[in-house]
């Protein structure tokens, strides 16, 4: 049964992969580190790779289940996004929220300079 | 007398002038302070719990109680609670102070609980074990060389150990209900929609789910109807009727059917097996048919939430980039640099794994093959739950493969971590409730049965929840007993 193969282990990652075969290597990782814009030293770099590989690896499992005809699903339940009247409801708590923030003045949040 | 330690025998002894929510409260204060190994507590509203609890003996003595009012809570460190600090056990919010309450917080408050503290967590709601956090591991109190599960740890450790009688807790993937099995206790994950999500700290919106850990079903009924209802703050609120959850707990099993997949159960732990087997047994005994069901494509589920799960939060946490709110680097050379350091310094390695897992499955070339994929699959296991909810009322798996594991066992090893998880994640998926109870013990460890049932069906769970717990024990045994 599927699902105690899925109990007992993790399938392991190829011993004799192909480069193409694999899901990720450092180059891929670097490239996935710069969109999600975290900074990662050498050490992390080379883990998360292994790391990535392994998860990518449960992950492929989901290739083996037949989806034809099938619509993807992106809520459990059958919501439609409600509506509302378009009316101003919101107060001004701008001071209140940026209590807690890095740095801000005159209610603006700053930043090094992004625009040369 | 010694303080009744359920939400129910607080809620009681109160009502009938046993005592009184100061001595309550600072009985909790004094259990927490005397226990600082435990790692349950991130942060303690001493001082406020104690002037809440003063206020609450004067509403009772007014002739002004609700159904909670002087008992003491506490909720796991996602939720934002005015004034408190609120920091998702991460570095990352280390020392934000939230500046509203969420919605379960103010539905807590109104039905007259106080709050005690806020409970420690896996960083962002990532993990099955309670070793994720910034500030420290939490031990099970039933065995403290082990864990007692995640990412509600805190949660589940704080009522086991007696410390409060109830806590919220929240759960995308198992995060209730594992914790809950792991230490012997009740957890409710209620259905997408029935709780609000205003003011939760996002890691999968259209997973996550906030919900009640007691040790009976009393306990989390008391905790499910302070808090469920429709919220128009929350978009996907759902406006289903709330049932009245503790009087289900009495309500008549006899004659509901509970299906059985007995495929899932081949190749358990056998004391796992041995706990799943008395539930049937138990539920026989009172009427209850239980019958094998099918259920198909839910050993999938695992890859699907690991692909849908690291995706939504991978979008969730963009928005802590150091320039609202949270950590900041030191010095930013430019505003890549700024975003790049703070994210580095502020989020630990489980969350970066996931935030990369999400960031592929999302990326150009991969978005079909996984994100749509796991939505396809998302969608087949919704239906077979659907169509397994046609022929039964309520579904009984384990709610774990094991009892608690050693802490460090599986640290190194996310992929034998994620497996914890793979009787919790289908009901995320399907968005169907899920309650797990204590159903037995391997030695002195605590064993899990999980109940799953249609959408907004809670009240049925809690009334098979509560005719086992008439019949049994297992929900009554404390870390340390004799027995």
């Amino acid at each position: 049964m599927i699902l105690s193969a899925t109990l007992r282990a993790a399938p392991a990652p190829l011993s004799n992969a192909e480069p193409d075969t694999m899901h990720i290597d450092a180059a891929a990782l670097s490239h996935l580190a710069e969109l999600a814009r975290i900074g990662l030293d050498d050490g992390e770099a080379q883990q998360l790779v292994a790391e990535l590989e392994a998860i990518l690896a449960l992950v492929d499992r989901i290739q083996e289940v037949d989806v034809e005809g099938v619509e993807p699903l992106a809520h459990p339940i059958d919501l439609a996004q409600r509506l509302r009247p378009d009316r101003v409801t919101e107060t001004d708590l701008r001071d209140h929220y940026q209590e807690g923030a890095p740095a801000v003045e005159d209610g603006l949040f700053l930043v090094p300079r992004v625009v040369e | 007398m010694s303080a009744p330690d359920t939400v129910a025998g607080a809620a009681a002894a109160l009502a009938a002038g046993e005592c009184s929510s100061v001595e309550l409260v600072r009985r909790s204060l004094e259990a927490i302070e005397a226990d600082p190994m435990l790692g349950a507590f991130v942060s303690v509203r001493a001082d406020a719990a104690l002037a809440e609890a003063e206020a609450a003996d004067a509403r009772r003595a007014a002739g002004d109680a609700g159904p909670l009012t002087g008992v003491p809570i506490a909720v796991k460190d996602l939720f934002c609670a005015r004034g408190t600090r609120t920091t998702a056990g991460s570095r990352m919010l280390a020392d934000w102070v939230a500046p509203y309450d969420a919605a379960v917080v103010e539905g807590l408050r109104a039905a007259g609980a106080v709050l005690v503290g806020k409970t420690n967590l896996d960083e962002f709601a990532m993990g099955s074990s309670g070793e994720n956090s910034h500030f420290g591991p939490t031990l099970n109190p039933w065995d403290r060389t082990r864990v007692p599960g995640g990412s509600s740890s805190g949660s589940a450790a704080a009522v086991a150990a007696g410390l409060v009688p109830g806590t919220l807790g929240t759960d995308t993937g198992g995060s209730i209900r594992q914790p809950a099995a792991f230490c012997g206790l009740t957890g409710l994950k209620p259905t997408y929609g029935r709780v609000s999500r205003w003011g939760m700290i996002a890691f999968a919106s259209s997973l996550d789910q906030a919900g009640p850990l007691g040790h009976g079903a009393e306990d989390v009924a008391l905790l499910l109807q302070a808090i469920a209802g429709f919220d128009e703050r929350d978009s996907t609120s759902v406006e289903a009727p709330v049932d009245d959850y503790p009087a289900a707990c009495g309500a008549p099993v006899e004659g509901l059917r509970v299906g059985i997949p007995e495929a899932l159960l081949e190749q358990l732990d056998p004391a796992v097996a041995g706990a799943v087997a008395e539930v049937r047994a138990v539920l026989e005994d009172a009427g209850v048919r239980c019958v094998p069901v099918r259920l198909d494509h839910v050993e999938a589920g695992v890859g699907a939430y690991y692909v849908l799960a690291p995706a939504e939060a991978s979008t969730n946490l963009s928005r802590f980039d150091g320039v609202r709110f949270g950590h900041r680097c030191a010095d930013p050379a430019s505003i890549d640099d700024l975003y790049r350091r703070s994210r580095a310094e502020g989020f630990g390695a489980e969350v970066k794994r996931r935030i990369l897992t999400g960031t592929y499955a999302l990326s150009a070339g991969y978005h079909d093959a996984y994100y749509r994929r796991a939505q396809r699959v998302r969608r087949r296991i919704r239906d077979a739950f659907a169509a397994a909810f046609a022929e039964v009322d309520a579904i009984l798996t384990p709610t774990t493969p094991t009892p608690a594991f050693p802490l460090g066992e599986k640290t190194d090893d996310p992929v034998a971590m994620y497996l914890q998880d793979v009787f919790t994640i289908p009901a995320n998926l399907a968005g169907i409730p899920g309650l797990s109870l204590p159903a037995g013990f391997a030695g002195a460890l605590p064993i899990g049965a999980q109940l799953l049932g249609p959408h907004f069906a809670e009240a049925r769970l809690l009334a098979l929840a509560g005719a086992f717990q008439r019949a049994t024990d297992h929900h009554r045994r404390r870390p340390g007993d004799a027995s």
